[in-house]
């Protein structure tokens, strides 16, 4: 039998009428959830899974991973507006979304951002169709050494983003680093850096701190620049969606890297879409020949996390079809559901779940095409948010970040956390401390360490193995490399004839 | 017709007693809740999303409201902080409500001893400040290792394990200072082996580690390995049960305790409520999730997950758990993974 006879059968099961109206139900549900900061994809599909008892399997995971792909669509909508990120993985969407925004640009922002977010997806969905279990296969020979190499390698993408001054970036690493280590230490099994509060023992959220610093400090310094969105005056035609597919060929390489890193990380169960944001947006902004631009309102910036953060969500349902093991927290909670419609999630699941995984299949590109279509229709809807004055928007923005920020854990220290990193946030701007470097260090330290400390067990204390076991040891030397490209650029530039000074870089 | 009168009074007062007696009578034969939840009821777990009590929560709450066993629906809500602590003080500041109850495993044990949990009169916290409703399930641990490293039998693995330097083979557990550690403490004592132990954040991911041979074997829950098991990846050796389990493959895995190493360890998927439960409200959970183990959907989920079925409530359960928290103590005071005190 092959591939193709499967996926034919598969879009047959998902183009039944009662497949595509749940889907089409996932993705608006999903869209909605993935505005919402702090509600997210996970508690969206937590929310809906006791719902699914009443549908057939088929149907069940057809509405939650549509969920999941209108959460992603969606996650990029307040990140570019408002400059808060509905998800933690549309933070890097931010980066550049935003400033294009404020310059009257949000549609071409939201377009580029549901477009390349399509294009990740679907690349993802074919590579997953053809090469699902060889995939998972190699996702399993990735332990704790590999995971440690590739996360220092999303750390090295980083180096240099801050912009102009190397000392404040390097300080808001480590103060990213130093909130990365409070709350419950996996390997010794103790919470440490709490001060006696229980609520600190679950960690300082990235989202929480995400919200305050990006959204919060965006309202404060709009209120001191005389209460005002900039690009109340913003175009709103369909002709911006066709303006900035013109641009895309020229993305084509940004894309393609976009999408098969955020597809492999999605795939390697413990690392998940943001990282895989992080990293796209990073090697883009590397390998750009304007690097520059990027912070102040490059399409190519938000081209990259977003390509990657879709082809992340594909990939993460990977090892959860082909071996049962959950490749992010959302894909957890749908495992769940896995025993409530009677199926054994596992290897066989492929044999013995025939109409299951290629309904899954099917429904994954039905869904992000009606998913695509859905959200450009309505991008003139929301990029006239932006015409709502700021006197009514802002406590609106204000009560959806709280609300978000306290369902991240369902406690109120989040909200004084929220409300602290937002003053932090607003200090830091005036001050051209780079917020960026803070958040990258804060949602990839406490996986980065983890990886370490166990790789570190694992060789019984010697750092060797991270460079004795072959996969480690290419993705080790990768980093080194990419850790010194602005060194080696810099000596580059001084050997070279002398240039026009660069303009000074703005600051993310 | 002094006497008669009084004869006549007195006929009364008994009748009236035994009215009295019967009516309690009944009351308590028929124990008929006269509870009934009003608003809905916050299940809280003390875990994160994805792992064993999460996905049985969840597992649980959709079909309560399928069987129409509560008027009311069931919320999963994870309070994970501080492997569980979060959770079981939140309990706490809902003293006497009625429409809340918690899942738990078996870091109603070992978090409080690890980390001394402070009540906000400053005395610590044990389980004794919940309302115990009812033991559901015991999950049980298998010795996981992979099929194709040519161990078949625990002696073969204990053979490897022996001609080794300690310290070669690695165990994947979840978490640090629970279940897992504790039951690898326990094999490494009986043995008089060395093990190295690699701690994971959830069970799914201690799987994954021995099927991608970055470990070398676990003590897997069964329901977090028997997909693994049915693609003939992952193996158990042996089960840390006191009998075999009676369902399909796993009655030919035999107990540690049969081939001779006396190690036993259960763990607890019970309900708790918080401190001051209404009696009616704790019958009336007890009623619902001994229906609730009826159900066609629960046998299979408990086949599926090799659990014993352990329904128990009152004194007697109360009984166990003291029994439980002392063995565990015990057992992390031998194993040095909290002080003696």
């Amino acid at each position: 039998m092959s591939v193709f006879s499967d996926l034919f059968y598969g879009l047959s099961v998902a183009a039944a009428p009662q497949n595509l109206l749940v889907a089409v139900v996932g993705l608006v549900l999903g869209t909605i959830i993935g505005v919402l900061p702090g509600l997210g994809g996970t508690n969206g599909v937590a929310l809906l899974l006791p719902l699914t008892f009443k549908l057939s399997p088929t149907a069940a995971i057809i509405l939650l991973s549509s969920v999941y792909w209108g959460a992603i669509f969606g996650g990029a909508i307040t990140s570019i507006l408002f400059n808060i990120p509905g998800e933690p993985w549309s933070v890097a969407t931010t980066f550049d979304g935003h400033p294009l925004a404020k310059q009257g640009k949000a549609g071409i922002a939201l377009t580029a951002a549901f477009t390349s977010s399509f294009i990740g997806a679907l690349v993802a969905i074919i590579l997953f169709t053809f090469f699902a279990p060889p995939l998972a296969e190699l996702a399993l020979k990735f332990g704790p050494p590999e995971n440690f190499a590739v996360l220092l390698m999303a750390f090295a993408t980083f180096t240099g983003l801050g912009g102009a001054n190397p000392w404040k970036t390097l300080f808001m690493t480590f103060l990213g680093l130093l909130l990365s280590t409070v709350g419950f230490d996996v390997v010794s099994g103790m919470p440490r850096m709490h001060f006696g509060l229980t609520s600190l023992q679950s960690g300082i959220s990235f989202v929480v701190i995400a919200i305050g610093l990006f959204g919060l400090g965006e309202i404060f310094l709009t209120v001191e620049e005389g209460l005002r969105i900039e690009g109340v005056e913003a175009r709103l035609s369909f002709r911006d969606i066709w303006e900035t597919w013109k641009m895309f060929p020229r993305y084509i390489w940004t894309i393609v890297r976009g999408t098969i890193l955020g597809f492999w990380i999605g795939v390697l169960p413990g690392t998940g879409a943001t990282p895989a944001s992080f990293m796209s947006y990073g090697l883009a902004k590397q390998f750009s020949r304007h690097p520059e631009r990027f912070g102040k309102g490059e399409v190519e910036g938000v081209v990259a996390p977003e390509t990657a953060a879709h082809a992340a969500g594909i990939g993460a349902l990977l090892p959860m079809v082909t071996l049962g093991i959950p490749g992010s927290p959302t894909a957890a909670v749908m495992l769940a559901g896995f025993f409530i419609w009677g199926l054994n999630p596992g290897p066989l699941l492929f044999k013995e779940q025939r109409e299951f995984v290629w309904g899954l299949i099917g429904s994954m590109y039905l869904a992000n095409v009606i998913g695509v279509i859905l959200v450009l229709t309505l991008v003139p809807v929301f990029a006239s948010i932006n015409r709502i004055p700021f006197g009514i928007l802002a406590p609106l923005i204000v009560i959806l970040s709280s609300i978000g920020a306290y369902a991240v854990n369902n406690q109120v220290l989040d909200l004084w956390i929220m409300l602290g990193s937002g003053v932090a946030g607003y200090v830091f701007k005036k001050l051209g401390y780079p917020l960026a470097p803070l958040v990258v260090a804060l949602v990839l330290g406490d996986m980065t360490e983890q990886a370490m400390r166990q790789a570190l067990i694992m060789g019984h204390g010697s750092p060797a193995i991270f460079f004795t076991r072959p996969i480690s040891a290419v993705f080790m030397a990768a980093s080194l490399f990419l850790f010194l490209l602005p060194l080696i650029r810099m000596v580059w530039i001084k050997l070279r004839p002398k240039q026009p000074e660069a303009e000074p870089v703005e600051v993310v | 017709m002094k006497g008669a009168r009084r004869w006549a009074r007195r006929g009364l007062i008994l009748a009236l007693g035994a009215i009295f007696l019967l009516s309690t009578g009944t009351r308590l034969i028929d124990a008929a809740p006269t509870f009934s939840p009003t608003r809905p009821i916050e299940w809280v777990i003390p875990a994160g999303t994805g792992g064993g009590a999460d996905q049985q929560a969840r597992f649980m709450a959709p079909l309560i409201a399928k069987y129409k066993l509560s008027p009311q629906p069931l919320i999963p809500v994870n309070r994970p902080a501080g492997a569980g602590a979060q959770g079981f003080l939140y309990m706490l500041e809902r003293t006497g409500s009625p429409h809340i109850i918690l899942i738990t495993l078996d870091n109603l044990f070992t978090t409080p001893l690890v980390q001394v949990l402070k009540k906000p009169d400053g005395s610590r916290f044990t389980w004794r400040d919940m309302t115990p409703i009812a033991r559901l399930l015991l999950d049980n641990f298998a010795l996981t290792v992979r099929c194709d490293r040519g161990w078949k039998t625990v002696a073969d693995f204990k053979k490897a394990v022996e001609s080794a330097p300690p310290g070669t083979f690695k165990m994947s557990g979840t978490g640090s200072k629970q279940e897992d550690e504790i039951i690898m403490v326990l094999l490494e004592q009986t043995w008089k082996v060395d093990f190295t132990y690699v701690p994971f954040p959830g069970g799914g991911a201690v799987a994954a580690a021995v099927v991608g041979g970055q470990t070398d074997f676990s003590v897997n829950n069964p329901l977090e390995m028997v997909g693994h098991w049915d693609a003939g990846r992952l193996c158990p050796l042996a089960v840390f049960a006191s009998k075999r389990i009676p369902f399909g493959k796993w009655k030919d895995i035999p107990t540690m305790k049969e081939l001779g190493y006396p190690i036993e360890y259960q763990m607890l998927r019970g309900i708790f409520g918080p401190p001051q439960m209404p009696k009616e409200a704790v019958a009336w959970y007890q009623d619902l999730f001994r229906k609730l183990l009826d159900t066609p959907e629960m046998k299979d989920f408990i086949e599926r997950g090799a659990f014993d079925e352990a329904f128990l409530t009152g004194p007697a359960f109360e009984r166990w758990l003291e029994e439980k928290e002392r063995t565990i103590r015990n057992l992390m005071i031998k194993g040095g993974l909290i002080p003696k005190s």
